[in-house]
Formats: C-alpha cells, structure tokens, sequence
C-alpha cells in the first residue's frame, strides 16, 4: 500500500458502500467539461463590482460619482435601492447588504457598479469617490476587552457562554499540580480554489434566479426573501460547480448573490459578479482568531482533576456565524478526556475587522489546540509520556462531556491513540529522535559538518481530538431538514437534496447510500442538481452533516422506495434492469413516485438551550495525529517530514474520499500550524495575494499514512459518523508538540513561523 | 486581470537591432521576456504601462556559452535550462538558485534577465551573480557597454541601465580551483516562495587560508548587496579545519573570524520588517548563514 492512497481499489460492485466507486462529477472535472460560475456565458451579463471601504470604522460623509468620467451603461446602486430590508439574514441579522451611513469594518460594501464590459465596469469602480470621517477603530481582542471604542452593545461582546459541571474548587484542591497556559491562533482563510463568484437574473414572474459557487442554497434563498421582500416562490437559487468551500461559502455567497440580484434588479440585466483572489481574501470571512487560557488540576499519577478555560474569539464587525462557532468550540475545549470538574467561559467579541465566519472545524480547531498544547505542557511537568497521560484521561463509553452529556457508543478515542502510537513506534521513535538530536550537537561541537552544514533537530509530537457531528444541540431538531427521491422517466432513482457537493464527494457518496438501499449500482442513481427550485430544504452543508444526518434520509428514502416497487411488482427486484424496469412499470400504472423523509431526534438526545446543558451532538468522530518534524536550529525553519493519522469515523462510506478528506484536512491543518498568517495594517487585510498569504504546496506536503477505524455509530447510515472537519483539529498541537521535542522550547501561538519560533528559543536562552 | 487588457499594445521586434529601435522609439515600450514578474503587476492592477515589446524573437538574448574565463548566458535563457545545462556545473550556486526559483512552472518562463531587470531586492539569482562578480552586457541604439554586476542595482528596484537599452547577457567569471560556494535561499516554504533572505557566499582559498571572499544578500536592504565589512573580516584569516570525530568541543578556528564577520554585518545590511518577515530575523539568520558557509567549507575537501 502506497502511504497517500487509501487501500482499497476501484471496483464496480452491486454492493456500494464502503466501496471507491468512480466520483459522479470526477470525469467532467479532469476533462474540463465542467463549468464554474465564470465559465457560464449568459446573453446581455453585466460584470458587477463593489466598492468598499478603505478604513476600517467610519461615518460615511459623502459618495460622488467622478463626473469626469463616462458613466453611460454603467448601473449603480446603493442601499436605497433595497427593495427589501437591508440585512443579509442569518443568525442575528446584523449586517448590511450594502452600508448606510456608517462602516465598520475596512472592505464593508458601500455602493455597487455594473457594465457590460468587465473593464469599463473596474474603471467605474475606480470613479467613485467615498469620503468617510475614520472613526476609533477596535482591531484586536485585547482593544475589543478593554473597550478602547464601543463598537458592540455596552461591552464590546457579542455573546457569551459559560459551561460547568463539578466543583472547580474541589478539583483544584484534588490536585498535585496545577497548570496554567495561553495558546493563540489568527485568522486563517479558506483559499477554496474557485474565489466567490454569483450570477443574478429578474425571472418574468417578478421574482429572482440566483446561481453561484456555494454551500448551502437556502442560506441564499432565505436571505434574498428578506432583501428582496420576495415570497419564498419567486426566488430560485442553484448551485454552479463549486470550487471547494471549507466553511468560506456557507454565508457569504448570500451577501454577493445580493449584490449581484440588486444589480439585475434595477437593470433588468443578468449581473455576474466573480471576485478575483486580492478581493476574496480581503473582503470575505477568515477563521476566527483565539486567545485561550487556561488552567488543569492533575494528580501525580497523570489523573485530571479540574480544568478552567477562558476563551476569547474575535468574531469580527459583525456577529453573523460567531455566537455558533463560539459555542462550537466552547463546548470541545476539554477535549475527550474524562475531567471531573470543568468551568468553560467563552466570550465572543466585536472587533472592526471584516466578520470572521464558518472555516472547517468552526471553532473546535481553536479550542482543541489550546487545550492539546497544556495536555503537553501538564505531561512535562509530571514527567509523563505524553501519550500515556493521554490514554489514561481519554473518554470512554459511560464518560460524561462537560455539558452533562453521556457516551453511549461509538468512542474511539482510545483506540486511534493506540494505533497512531503503534504505527508511529511512538516510544521507539521518540527515544531514536533523541538520541540522533544529541549526536548531531555532539558532532556540530566538533566542528563537524553534517547536512551541508545544516544544524537541523528532529521532533515527534501526539494528539488527540474530537469533534461533534451536526448541528449543535437543538440545531438539527431546529432544521428538520427534508429529503427526497423520485424516479426519472427512464426510471432511475433520483435523489432530490440540497446538499452541494463542493470537491468532497457528496453526490458520490448519496449514490452510494441509494444504491446500496435500492441494490443497484451507484452510477445508476441520478443526483438533482441543488436547486432551490426542484430540492427540498435538507440543510446546509456544513458542520460533518452532510453524510450523517442527509445521507441518513437519502438511506432511508432509497429503503422506501425499494418496499413501494417490489409491494408494486409483488417480488424482490433484482439489479438495474430490473429496477428500471419495474419503476417504468409503475410510472405508466400509478404515476409519479416521490418519497421523503424528514430528520427526526434520534431517541434518547436530549438538549437545553437555556442551561446549555444535554447532548451537544448526537456523537463524536475522533482522532489522532503523530506528527515528525525537523527544525532547522538556524534558520528557525520547520519542515514536516511525516504524519501518522488515525480517525474513527464510524464507517467509510467511500474509502478513497473519506481518507481524502483527511489528508488534505490534515494538510490544511498543517498549514494553519506553521505557515498560514494574515498580517494586517490599519485594518485592512496587507497579504491578500497568493504570494504572501502562505498555504502549503505539494512540495510542502508531507506523507500522510491515513488509518481509518470503524466504530459504528446507531444513527448514522451504516455506521457513519462526520469526516469532513475531524482532520483539521488534530494537526496543529501535534506540530507545537513535536517542534518542543525537536528544541526543548514550547510555542504557544501558531503559525509557528520561524520568526516565532526564533524569539521562543531567544526567550528560552537556546 | 484588473489591468485593462484590451488597451495593451505587443511589439514584435524582427531582431536586435529593430528591437534597440522600438525601444528607443516613443511612447517607449517595456521589455517582455518570460512575463511573471510584468503579469503579476498586470493582474493587480499595479503596472500602469501598456505597450510591451516582446523580447521572445530575438536569438542574440539566447545561448549559454563557456569559455576559459567563464560562461556567457543570455538574458533570456530561463531558470529551467539554467538548471539542466551541463556547462554549468562548475557553478552549483547558480544551478541552486534556478532549481529553487518559483516551481516549476515559473522556472520554465522565468529568465535570468528578467530576474535582474525586475530588481527586486529578493530576486534569488542576484546574490549568486553578485558573489560571482558577473557583468552584464547591455545594448542600446547607442552600443554596447558591459557594467560590473555590484554597480547596477542603484537604489530600491532602480538599475543604472537606461529605458531604452536591454540586457544582452550576463558573463559569470569561473570561481579559482577549490573555491567553496554555498546558495541558501530562507523563503516562506519549499516551493512558489519569496525569499525572506537570500544568500550566496564564495570563498577562493589558497592553502589554508581564505585568500578572497564574496558574500552577497538578497532581501537584506533595498537593493541585493555584497556584504563588504563582512567579507574584509574573513578575508586573510584561515579556514576553520575540519575535526577528527571523537573531539568533541574542541574550539572552531575561525570562531572568532566569523564572530567578526556577523558583527560586520550591521554596516554591510540594513533589513526592514515587511510582509514576509522581520528586522531582527533576518538580521541574525544572515549572520547564521556566513557560519553555514564556514561549516561547510571546513569539510569540503582540499584539492
Ligand atoms: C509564482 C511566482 C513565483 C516566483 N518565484 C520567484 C522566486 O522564487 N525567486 C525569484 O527571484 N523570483 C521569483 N518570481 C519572480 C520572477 O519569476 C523572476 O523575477 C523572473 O526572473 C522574472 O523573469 P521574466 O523573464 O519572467 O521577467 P518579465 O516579467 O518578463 O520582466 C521583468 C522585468 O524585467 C524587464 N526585462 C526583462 N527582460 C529584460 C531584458 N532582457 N532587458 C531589459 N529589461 C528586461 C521587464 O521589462 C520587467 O520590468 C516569481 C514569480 C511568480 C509569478
């Protein structure tokens, strides 16, 4: 077996799942026949572009249109133009679709400019004057705390959150030892290939068809109902072949379909608007940037007593996602281990910084690598392996969660520590490391070179993470999403989801779930394309659902459907043929067939949203990583030289995709621990260019050994449990870790750049 | 493309001399060799000119030509065949740069010419031709004229070669017999990176002595710099011997030499914090560089 790829092999079989079966999509991408929002010609377009602020708060004196300039054919609108109300709904519905009187936050859409030609419509961009009286601005979580301006309410917090269970007292006085840290993290962006790009129509029914590169259809719809004061049949919105997501487009494609649909609104012109990857990265949502402290009781034999966590998160001008991203991450700040008494404070804050939004993990990522690097801090002090320490708090089923949740089934922390220790040789490798470290220093005293005059160390790092499938607490109760399947007229079996496949193999993996339930093969399922138009509302994707929870009612559709047919035929079908056959039989006898099946509380999950206590998720998928790096001890620079990956995903639906999933998460998490920073000035967003917001390349990827273990979870079809943000959680702590064993020097803050790094071991005396 | 391609103008010169006539002729058209530095601006927004004369046409820009003294590239020979050729093998530091520039994809567009004429101060081949002592030959209406590598870059990305002359190619004297050469490029990652400090040192040794020494950085000031105070601290001064194993923290001979060279250092530098990295780092790893050079020249076998 080749490390990067999964073991099993392309294979067309009646049976589907847990089989690599060819994506549905995977040909058109390779051959280019697909067609991305840019790619689409539409007769009479016009190219839209935003004009936005340059400071980051602000009073709004004065917009002039440059009356040198030749504005014939160009569309403006403004806020005035709204025929709606002028928020782009979500959560807390706080923000503008374009600015009023007021910014507040550097990028904030001010007025919008449209022309046929897309470079008559930059010029006009260009013509337009905004004078705005700067205002104190908040850019840091430190400002937004100590009130340097009040931007939000009376305290600058958007929301808090305070978790406990226990008596924290009790469990620090159990304890031997107790441990304090601070861990920070900045803003990350999702760097989708595909930057965000919308495409806006007036329909002849007076109302809107609103196309783009998005995650979640009805996130779109909703929002332009309320822009446009439109009822929820006039407007339409589909999914164009997506060039990856990673959270970047659950809500912000709902603020440029906006844009876009207010343009064709007052020219009657269809309107694209494609930002090119300067504005993405400037304008639209990051990951949320935190700052955690924290502090762990524990006993000298390694067993964890009491944990205080104080969590900060920078959500930004705007609330938008940030209240659910905080909750995320608030309620996987301990961890899957056991800790008896825990207080967890989470407090979301406003800073005048373009709203931090949805980035794979939502906000456990954060949490998880806080609380993996004092895992490695308290090992050190008690001198214990850190796997050890590990595997000795790690929950197990029975354990409670510090929202009073208990594990029923499907717990595999235990054992993806085991098998990354095992595969990795964990002690072995450790002890190998160090030895080879101290003969390298022996050597470079004396003058001898090795490396072509390399001082370079070796490292290996461990961790451990969870994460919650679905939507938080009552979320998937609250979103009872819809599912359905019908037959086509050549009687194949069709799914109908608005569920969106975005490079992670959705469509794939609803075939498959169909055609294991009907026993056909899964390229004879049809996948309705996500259109508001044609799909029920099946929920967003986002948050590990997609899989777990629509994949579920897709299972049960497809189950559904094969009882009605064989009822109809009075005897098992048997194939494709067969079925197809049948279903035309049944077609011309009683019409069309439609089945749909709405989510429904599994039994036994229970949640309160008032005292934030119950079942936060139905379950948990866990992980762990071994990660090997090497520090080159001049240059500060750190080079991964090997990942070790366990995750209990409940079950593989698709092999080969679902360890997609993981290594590029990990990958993605890599670059989030070592490389990928935004560096800021007055406010505004200074890398905004490929060259300088640095991601990894192939040539910085590791090999990454991907073992995915099964641990099936009741609820979840065939067993499975969320893959898509699991992966991102892990990496991060494992690098910090590895990079302590490597120099003898503990980061606290990632990306650990060599400049970091640098002044760490500055500080430390090395 | 923020630029508006549709007002862009591409002359195409039949040869030198018809190329040294549009050049000269106004409004001035800019010299196009592989386009990744001039599309990257166009693409922002940020090159505000227009009219382009494509320089791909012109043969005489082209070749890569050894003699006893040294090798003769054309401007427009890419970083690729830099990387593969054979006759340049006696310049390993070059051959590093050009494997090191970009990826791949830009290493087959991305010219030595260019590289100079962009003057960036992180461009990753000019510390190599600085420590090399290479000239550059430049043509214009007016003739030919060839200046010293160290005289060129003037200020911050302003070369002393006049807007109506091209670069022809670039002579790169061979280094003496057992000269130690060392490239060293810190970017930000392993490929697709801009240099958060370049390096390139070459020390010409003559017995146990380093005899001459040639220390240049890219990204350490506003143009790429011979680092001269540093170079005067170890010029004269033997080399460090390599140690037999089994001795260990014997003292390194050159230590105090290359503690002196680092200190140095502040006159010959002057980096700032900008988006790639900070002052301070770059200051100590370019000293840190100068001990790797010494580390490995101490092992490098004596002819
Ligand atoms: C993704 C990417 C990665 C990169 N990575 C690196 C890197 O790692 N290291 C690095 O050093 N650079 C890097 N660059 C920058 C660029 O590739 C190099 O500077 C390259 O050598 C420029 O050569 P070119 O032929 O493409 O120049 P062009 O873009 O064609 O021209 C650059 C400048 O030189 C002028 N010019 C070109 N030829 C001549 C000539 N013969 N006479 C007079 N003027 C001339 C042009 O007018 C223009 O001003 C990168 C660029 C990109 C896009």
């Amino acid at each position: 077996m080749s490390p990067r790829r999964a073991k099993v092999a392309v294979i067309h079989a009646p049976s589907s799942v847990g089989v690599s079966v060819h994506r549905v999509e995977g040909v058109d991408k390779v051959t280019g026949a697909a067609r991305y929002l840019d790619d689409l010609v539409v007769p009479g377009v016009l190219h839209g572009r935003t004009v936005r602020s340059v400071v980051p708060r602000g009073r709004i004196r004065r917009v002039t249109l440059d009356p040198a300039f030749d504005w014939k054919g160009v569309v403006v609108a403004d806020h005035r133009d709204i025929p709606g109300e002028n928020v782009v709904a979500l959560i807390a519905n706080d923000q503008p679709l374009l600015a009023v009187d007021e910014v507040r936050h550097a990028e904030e859409p001010i007025l919008l400019v449209a022309h046929e030609n897309p470079e008559r419509a930059e010029a006009a961009r260009l013509a337009v004057k905004v004078e705005i009286e700067p205002l104190e601005a908040v850019l840091t979580v430190e400002d937004a705390l100590a009130r340097r301006a009040l931007v939000h309410g009376d305290d600058n917090v958007f929301k808090e959150i305070v978790i406990a269970r226990g008596d924290l007292e009790r469990g620090f006085s159990d304890a031997d030892l107790v441990i304090e840290g601070e861990y920070r993290s900045g803003h990350q962006e999702q760097l989708y290939i595909e930057n965000n790009a919308m495409l806006a129509e007036r329909t002849r029914d007076g109302g809107l068809f609103v196309r783009g590169s998005l995650q979640c259809p009805y996130y779109v719809h909703r929002a332009l109902e309320r822009m446009f004061a439109l009822p929820a049949g006039k407007v339409r919105v589909l999914q164009t072949v997506t060039g990856g997501g990673f959270g970047g487009k659950e809500e912000y494609p709902s603020m440029i379909g906006g844009h876009a649909a207010l343009l064709a609104w007052k020219s009657g012109r269809p309107v694209k608007i494609v930002y090119d990857r300067l504005e993405d990265i400037a304008a639209t949502t990051k990951r949320h940037p935190a700052v955690s402290r924290l502090r762990a009781g524990v006993m000298r034999d390694g067993t964890l007593t009491a944990l205080d966590f104080d969590l900060v998160m920078d959500g930004g001008a705007y609330e938008t996602l940030t209240a659910v991203v905080l909750s995320r991450g608030a309620i996987h700040a301990a961890g899957p281990y056991r800790w008896p008494n825990v207080r967890i404070r989470a407090r979301g804050v406003a800073t005048n910084t373009p709203p931090n939004g949805a980035f794979r993990g939502f906000g456990a990522p954060q949490t998880q690598f806080a609380l993996e690097c004092h895992m490695d801090r308290i090992a050190a002090a008690l001198g214990m392996d850190a796997v050890e320490l590990r595997h000795r708090n790690a929950v197990r089923i029975g354990d409670v969660t510090p929202t009073g949740q208990v594990l029923k089934e499907s717990v595999g922390a235990r054992q993806v520590l085991e098998r990354v220790a095992a595969r990795s040789k964990w002690s072995a490798a450790r002890r190998e490391i160090e030895r080879a470290n101290a003969a390298a220093e022996v050597a470079e005293r004396s003058a001898r070179t090795v490396n072509g005059g390399r001082r370079l160390r070796r490292g290996l790092g461990v961790s451990l993470v969870y994460h919650g499938a679905g939507f938080t607490g009552s979320g998937e109760v609250r979103l009872a999403s819809l599912a359905a399947m019908d037959l086509d007229r050549d009687g194949h079996p069709r799914v109908r989801v608005a569920n969106t496949e975005i490079g992670q193999g959705t469509t794939t993996m609803f075939a498959q779930l169909a055609a294991e339930a009907l026993r056909v093969p899964a390229e004879f399922v049809r996948i309705e394309d996500p259109d508001t138009g044609s799909v029920p509302d099946s929920g967003p994707t986002v948050a590990s659902r997609t899989c777990m929870v629509v994949g579920g009612l897709v299972a049960e559709c497809a189950t559904a459907m094969r009882e009605r047919l064989e009822l109809f035929a009075e005897r098992p079908i048997k194939g494709a043929n067969d079925f197809a056959h049948v279903a035309r039989r049944y077609l011309a006898a009683r019409g069309a067939l439609r089945i749909e099946r709405r989510y429904r509380r599994p039994p036994g999950i229970e949640w309160d949203d008032a005292s934030y206590r119950g079942d936060a998720y139905g379950v948990f998928s866990y992980a762990s990583c071994a990660i090997e790096v090497e520090v080159d001890l001049d240059t500060c620079e750190t080079r991964v030289v090997h990942v070790q990956t366990a995750q209990d995903i409940g079950k593989a639906i698709h092999p080969v995709l679902a360890a997609g999933q993981i290594e590029g998460g990990t990958l993605q998490g890599l670059g989030w621990a070592l490389l990928e920073e935004l560096r800021w000035k007055e406010g505004r967003v200074w890398n905004h260019q490929l060259t300088n917001y640095i991601i990894p390349t192939s040539a910085d990827a590791p090999p990454i050994e991907v073992e995915i273990v099964e641990i099936p979870y009741s609820h979840g079809p065939h067993g499975a449990k969320g893959v898509g943000e699991l992966p991102m959680d892990a990496p991060a702590p494992a690098v910090v870790a590895a990079i302590a064993h490597a120099t003898g020097v503990a980061v606290s803050e990632i990306p650990v750049t060599p400049e970091r790094l640098r002044r760490a071991l500055r500080e430390a005396g090395r | 493309m923020r630029a508006a391609l549709s007002a862009i103008e591409v002359l195409r010169p039949r040869g030198l001399s018809h190329a040294l006539e549009l050049i000269a002729s106004e409004p001035q058209p800019v010299p196009l060799a592989g386009g990744t530095d001039l599309f990257v601006a166009l693409n922002a927004g940020a090159e505000p000119r227009t009219r382009f004369l494509d320089l791909s046409p012109l043969a005489a820009l082209r070749g890569i030509r050894s003699s006893r003294e040294g090798v003769t590239i054309g401007s427009l020979t890419t970083f690729r065949e830099i990387r593969e050729h054979a006759g340049l093998r006696h310049l390993p530091a070059l051959v590093a740069a050009a494997a090191e520039v970009g990826g791949w994809q830009i290493q087959n567009r991305a010219t030595l010419g260019g590289n100079i004429a962009n003057a960036s101060p992180a461009g990753d081949a000019l510390p190599v031709l600085l420590a090399h002592e290479a000239r550059v030959k430049i043509a214009s209406v007016r003739g030919e004229r060839e200046i010293a590598i160290d005289r060129l870059f003037t200020g911050y990305r302003q070369l002393a070669i006049e807007r109506d002359e091209l670069i022809v190619s670039i002579h790169v004297p061979w280094p003496t017999r057992g000269a130690v050469a060392l490239f060293r490029k810190v970017g930000t990652r392993r490929a697709q990176s801009i240099s958060k400090v370049v390096f390139c040192g070459v020390l010409h040794v003559a017995g146990r002595g380093m005899e001459r020494v040639r220390l240049a950085y890219g990204s350490m000031a506003p143009v790429p710099v011979r680092a001269r105070a540093a170079e005067n601290a170890l010029e004269g001064s033997a080399l460090p011997a390599p140690q037999g194993a089994g001795s260990p923290g014997s003292p390194d001979v050159s230590e105090s030499s290359a503690a002196a060279a680092r200190r140095a250092l502040s006159k010959d530098l002057a980096p700032i914090d900008d988006i790639r990295s900070d002052r301070d780092y770059r200051m100590d790893i370019a000293g840190r560089l100068i001990e790797q050079l010494l580390r490995v020249a101490a092992f490098s076998p004596r002819r």
